[in-house]
């Protein structure tokens, strides 16, 4: 049984009841507002994912979608609104403090954030050693087991980032995000700056780590062949808020005016081009912040 | 009109500005005085702040000591005291020069490669990787470069009066004629244990200063490459003045 497609247009309310199904939301964002100067990024936002779940936040370039991650993630406060997971208020807490929690978090960066000092098992193994205080042998093992999983062999373990290239990168970086064994996992544009044949290999890892680890799963991208393979659901986000989310499978046939434009890939549309620059949207003002 | 409006806007500016520091300050230490510590990320700052830093502190502090004692010899001799030369190398070196010198030095070596690597590390992403990774970056990356410096800086400054002290006694026993055990019994007799441990005090404030500028700036760099530049430049010039600006607030506390 999947959800029925819905279009959401202008305005909320928004699909998030129907898209969990009646279970408590995994992840849940409510009425989310981010404004950076003048500008309001986020108007209410109400996205809520199911426990297994993949969804797929697309929308264009300053359209929100990394705000939207980094609010669901901890790495940004909102404005207004909350954000819920397994039903509990973590608004308050800082992303280090969620990931601490079970659920535990886990995250792709869309340029991998490998830490360029320490070797390829050492990245890996990191929240292992350093947050998990496991036995740095075992954590090594752990590492490489995980770097094997995503088709690294042992010989790149002991490598720096800087020596391999973007698409073993981000493999490298699936690696670290799923070693500890995540309950949800974030994805942030995960095929950006790949080949189509690099970008088709880190879906398919994709689709298989969250599979095996049985977790939920959202992501942000505007590459519509990623979003259709690695998505249970898509959600497009415009204006600042979800315009209108379905079944993966369905979006091609979605009448909604902004998704028909998206993925299309044409200028003529409701889509006006690019919002225009985020000022403090890749800064975050913690200082103050508590 | 709008040079009122300026002025209060700057005014409002530099307060915020002040406020951020201090909050970013507060956590850091914070982050420094409890659990859990990562040690091994404060052997390598200890590593990188103090003993990389050790030849250009101790290259000026020679020619700082030797050039002192020239100065001292020639403004001396106007008011015949050229003997009390080694006595006034010695009270500058330890209450002044070496404190000062070795932050400066540290200002300009360390506060901007603290800026650049924290700056960068913000660019990349891998400070938000950290939070992912259930680690909290103020004990990761800002509270063993805080603690590093100011453990580092009061070692750096004794290696500096020693070799600023030894610089002044270099020239004056080469060309001024001295008698070299005579200038190490006037240093040693004179020189009181207040003299250096108000120098070590400076050189640990200065030392959290160096540090925490350059953890600031580099930590909310933002725009890329060219941020990481700006961040550079304002960690330096900000750790300088406030170097100059903390020195006078101490001396006048610890005369």
């Amino acid at each position: 049984m999947t959800p029925e497609p819905q279009t959401v247009q202008p305005s909320p309310p928004t699909p998030t009841a129907t898209a969990t199904r009646g279970l408590t939301p995994k992840l849940h964002l409510q009425g989310v507002t981010k404004t950076f100067g003048a500008r309001r990024v986020l108007d209410g936002v109400d996205i809520a994912v199911a426990p297994g779940r993949s969804l797929v936040i697309i929308g264009a370039s300053g359209q929100g979608k990394s705000v939207t991650l980094k609010i669901a993630v901890g790495l940004m406060r909102p404005d207004q609104g909350q954000v819920m997971v397994d039903g509990e208020d973590v608004t308050g807490m800082d992303a280090s403090d969620r990931a601490r929690r079970s659920p535990r978090f886990g995250m792709l960066f869309q340029g991998a954030a490998l830490f360029d000092s320490m070797r390829v098992w050492e990245n890996v193994a990191f929240r292992l050693v350093i947050a998990d205080k496991t036995p740095k042998r075992e954590a090594k093992d752990r590492a490489i087991e995980a770097l094997g999983r995503v088709g690294l062999t042992p010989e790149f373990a002991g490598l720096y980032p800087g020596e391999l290239s973007g698409g073993m990168q981000k493999r490298v970086g699936l690696a670290r995000a799923v070693v500890a064994h995540p309950d949800i996992l974030f994805f942030d544009e995960p095929t950006t700056g790949l080949d189509p044949i690099t970008s088709d290999v880190i879906n398919n890892l994709i689709i298989e780590e969250v599979k095996r680890l049985g977790c939920t799963a959202i992501s942000i991208t505007h590459d519509m062949t990623s979003a259709r393979k690695i998505g249970d659901e898509i959600a497009m986000l415009h204006g600042g808020r979800i315009v209108w989310r379905g079944d993966a499978k369905t979006i091609d046939d979605a009448e909604n005016a902004y998704v028909r434009q998206f993925i299309n890939g044409v200028a003529e549309g409701p889509i006006t081009g690019d919002a225009g620059p985020v000022r403090g949207a890749s800064r975050r003002p913690r200082v103050g912040a508590g | 009109m709008n040079a009122v409006r300026a002025i209060g806007r700057s005014t409002l500016d530099l307060v915020r500005s002040a406020g951020a520091v201090a909050i970013f300050a507060g956590r850091g230490i914070g982050a420094a005085v409890s659990p859990p510590f990562f040690l091994r990320q404060l052997r390598r700052q200890v590593w990188m702040i103090g003993y990389t830093s050790l030849p250009a502190v101790g290259l000026t502090a020679v020619f700082t000591g030797a050039a002192l004692a020239l100065n001292i010899y020639t403004g001396g001799g106007r008011f015949n005291a050229e003997q009390i030369m080694p006595q006034i190398v010695a009270l500058g070196i330890t209450r002044e020069l070496g404190p000062v010198l070795a932050a400066l030095m540290l200002a300009g070596r360390v506060s901007a490669a603290i800026a650049a690597e924290i700056g960068a590390m913000r660019a990349t992403e891998q400070i938000d990787a950290l939070q992912t990774l259930s680690v909290d970056p103020y004990r990761y990356t800002i509270a063993p470069r805080l603690t590093a410096a100011v453990l580092a800086l009061p070692l750096l400054t004794v290696v500096a009066d020693i070799i600023g002290i030894a610089g002044g006694w270099l020239v004056s026993t080469a060309t001024l004629n001295f008698n070299g055990q005579v200038y190490v019994h006037n240093t040693w007799s004179f020189l009181t244990s207040g003299d250096v441990t108000s120098g070590l005090i400076k050189a640990a404030v200065f030392g959290f200063i160096v540090a925490l500028m350059g953890c600031y700036h580099g930590f909310f760099a933002s725009g890329g490459a060219r941020g990481v530049g700006r961040a550079t430049t304002n960690a330096v010039v900000s750790a300088y003045i406030l170097v100059f600006a903390s020195d006078y607030v101490m001396t006048s506390l610890l005369r």
